[in-house]
């Protein structure tokens, strides 16, 4: 980090959580790629370790002129993303006021009948409020999934940007 | 060697990146949260790195790297120093040819371990220079500067990350390759490397006059940052290391600040300086007050933190607390959903038999020590990796006859080839007198830290073939006298039956519970077909027989 990173420009806090296994750090994956690759500084920050045993996982992306703590203060996220329905209360501190949360409440039942793919779907909902182009996002989707869930995956990704878009 | 790039990455990656631009000869390490990426990326990314069964041995075989001129890397979570200890500390007084970095990983707040040592310990107590990034940019930067002070002072250098640096991925510019160094070559010098005290006398002197040479250094080193002050006057200056750099350029926007990237030996006319300029300073140091403790012997007068902040991980919001001077209690965090055992898991059904049997588990250290949880609550101990088998036979040494029966030891595949193997030959040697039973739940990975090898899987890190350590003819050669494999999930009952017998047997026996990790499965066939591919097309002579038990006397 270099000093002149003390100079601070406003940071966009998106906290993305679930239980493992839900894909909730390969959500913050692409998160943090495609602001990465929108010009933007930015940290991710999570604790893995236990995240294939099916306890809670938060994962924080950071992003703006410059980021400097990795980590999001509780009541100062600017979205929240949750994969898991009874996962909302317990992360629901960490929005500012006025802060969006997005839920699984948000999917349609075609989406919500295939759980693999939440966690682009809440993607696709969170990208309509964020400035980063959409095939910046594509991009990012393809380089973070195997090739034989791409056209899926961007399939639920754009109906939720849409649904969000016009809602 | 990587062409230069800007990329995000993790505190891992980016010391595997900088092993890689660094020239490391050889990577070498155990899995253990948050530094096992380290190796994976590095083995990744065209680097050489492997798994050694523990950390000492990982420690051993890297300084015989670095004894042969050329570069070694070895990486470890916190507990694992202790584990390579016994090597850190006389690998100090014998120096290395080539290079030789340590990486340690701590794990403040414990997310992912069984105890928050501060490892900043070790730098004095081994007398060896540690270094401390604090994003991924420095993890790069301070993994190459590890390489070139370890090559100037031929001194084994520490690179203390914590598991926030280890697991935040931030921006990182890589900048090329260091030059590379002589070819690897063994030059004969017993009295440097054999520490017989006659020749370690010397090398203790020689040691000391190392670290007041390197304490030179740091003192203007590009590795030590300042911030100016651009806000209140009389604002607290602050000294702080590590990842709560960032919290306080947050927490304390304008205030002045010296950030160590050299935490031993510390730059202390650096810190007097800065502290007679600025007046009023204050020490932000998550973990033990340790930067505190010794600027004040020094008697430079800094303040610290105050000891409830000593606990768990600092965010933004606590140093604004320790900022502040706020001693009021903190919320606790809302508890989340704890892990689990996996629904699938092959290893439910053992932990429900020792349940209903009411047996005394002393327990070990992998995702099976979730047995501790309901609905099983089948794990009455659990202190380190390998302890499950000297403090099971403590235990039947000491308790009375009825209750020794019930105790039994448990340890999965690869923590027992990480330190189990000492634990048998005290079964073997020392037998209580109601005998002792060790149950290996041998799922054929490293489960916990993300289903690495290990010796007894046969595959090397990379997930090619390798030699395979059998671990039933290991017992066996050993002395065991009774050893029994199993398939806890197509044969419960004859787990049942076969622990009913050991329990009543008065002999050192081992019950091997082999089923392979849910999780691993898939992938673990596709190594096996590849390398099926590769061997030789006659057909296999010999036949697994999971699911029979199996009864050698």
């Amino acid at each position: 980090m270099s000093p002149e990173s003390t100079v601070s420009t406003a940071t966009t806090n998106v906290v993305i959580a679930g239980l493992g296994g839900q894909g909730v750090l390969k959500a913050s994956d692409i998160l943090a790629d495609a602001v990465f690759n929108s010009g933007f500084d930015v940290k991710k920050s999570e604790i893995h370790g236990m995240s294939q045993r099916g306890g809670s996982v938060a994962s924080d992306v950071r992003f703006g002129g410059r980021v400097l703590s990795p980590m999001i203060t509780e009541g100062e996220a600017d979205f929240l993303v949750v994969l898991s329905e009874d996962q909302v209360e317990l992360n629901t501190p960490v929005l500012r006021p006025g802060g969006v949360l997005l839920g699984p409440d948000l999917l349609p039942q075609d989406v919500v009948a295939n759980r693999r793919v939440w966690n682009v779907a809440l993607l696709g909902a969170l990208s309509a409020h964020l400035s980063v182009e959409v095939s910046v996002w594509e991009d990012a989707i393809r380089r973070a999934l195997p090739e034989k869930v791409h056209e899926t995956n961007l399939r639920v990704f754009h109906q939720m940007r849409e649904k969000a878009v016009t809602a | 060697m990587s062409a230069p790039r800007r990329e995000l990455l993790s505190g891992d990656e980016a010391v595997a990146l900088a092993a890689l631009d660094g020239g490391i000869t050889l990577g070498t390490g155990y899995p253990g949260t948050p530094s096992t990426e380290i190796l994976e990326y590095l083995s990744s990314i065209g680097g050489r790195a492997q798994w050694a069964p523990n950390e000492k041995v990982a420690l051993e075989v890297a300084i015989g790297v670095s004894f042969a001129g050329a570069r070694a890397l070895m990486t470890t979570k916190h507990v694992g120093l202790n584990v390579a200890a016994d090597p850190l500390f006389t690998a100090a007084y014998t120096g290395v040819q080539g290079a030789l970095v340590i990486v340690v990983a701590d794990d403040p707040g414990m997310a992912s371990s069984q105890n928050e040592q501060d490892s900043r310990h070790y730098a004095e107590a081994a007398a060896l220079p540690m270094i401390e990034p604090s994003d991924s940019q420095e993890s790069y930067d301070f993994m190459l500067a590890a390489i070139e002070l370890s090559e100037r002072w031929n001194i084994p250098v520490l690179l203390r990350l914590t598991t926030r640096v280890c697991h935040s991925k931030t921006i990182v510019q890589s900048r090329g390759a260091l030059p590379a160094p002589p070819p690897a070559h063994f030059e004969r010098d017993i009295k440097t490397r054999v520490m017989i005290p006659a020749y370690a006398r010397p090398a203790h002197r020689r040691l000391r006059t190392k670290l007041d040479e390197i304490a030179e250094w740091a003192e203007t080193s590009p590795l030590n940052m300042q911030v100016p002050r651009t806000g209140a006057a009389d604002a607290p200056a602050i000294i702080t290391s590590g990842v709560s750099f960032g919290h306080v350029l947050e927490a304390a926007p304008g205030a002045p600040v010296l950030k160590l990237g050299v935490t031993y030996p510390l730059p202390l006319g650096l810190v007097r300086d800065f502290v007679k300029r600025e007046g009023d300073a204050i020490v932000v140091e998550e973990g033990d007050p340790i930067l505190e403790k010794r600027l004040l012997a020094d008697g430079i007068a800094v303040r610290g933190k105050p000891s409830m902040y000593r606990f768990g991980e600092f965010n933004v919001n606590r140093v604004r607390r320790i900022l502040a001077g706020d001693t009021s209690p903190e919320p606790p965090p809302a508890p989340g959903k704890p892990p689990e055992l996996c629904k699938m898991c092959p290893y439910r059904p053992v932990y429900n038999l020792l349940s209903r049997l009411g047996c005394i588990v002393a327990g070990d250290i992998g995702c099976y020590t979730l047995g501790v949880l309901p609905p099983f609550s089948a794990m009455d101990t659990c202190v380190c990796m390998g302890a499950s088998l000297g403090v099971g036979l403590g235990l039947r040494h000491a308790l009375p006859e009825e209750q020794a029966r019930k105790v039994v030891s448990i340890i999965g595949d690869s923590t027992f080839m990480h330190s189990g193997l000492t634990g048998v030959a005290e079964m073997v040697y020392n037998l209580p007198p109601t005998g002792h039973v060790l149950i290996i739940l041998d799922n054929s990975t490293t489960a916990m830290t993300g289903q690495q090898e290990h010796p007894g899987t046969g595959r090397t890190l990379a997930h090619e073939e390798a030699g395979k350590v059998v671990v039933e003819e290991v017992l066996r050669g050993m002395g065991v006298t009774q050893v029994h494999v199993n398939d806890p999930v197509t044969d419960p009952d004859g787990f049942e039956s076969i622990l009913e017998k050991c329990l009543a047997s008065n002999e050192a026996c081992v019950i091997i519970e082999r089923r392979v990790c849910i999780l691993a499965a898939g992938r673990i066939k596709e190594y096996e077909r590849a390398a099926q591919k590769c061997s030789d097309p006659l057909p296999a002579t010999e036949n697994e027989t999971a699911g029979e038990p199996e009864h050698v006397a």
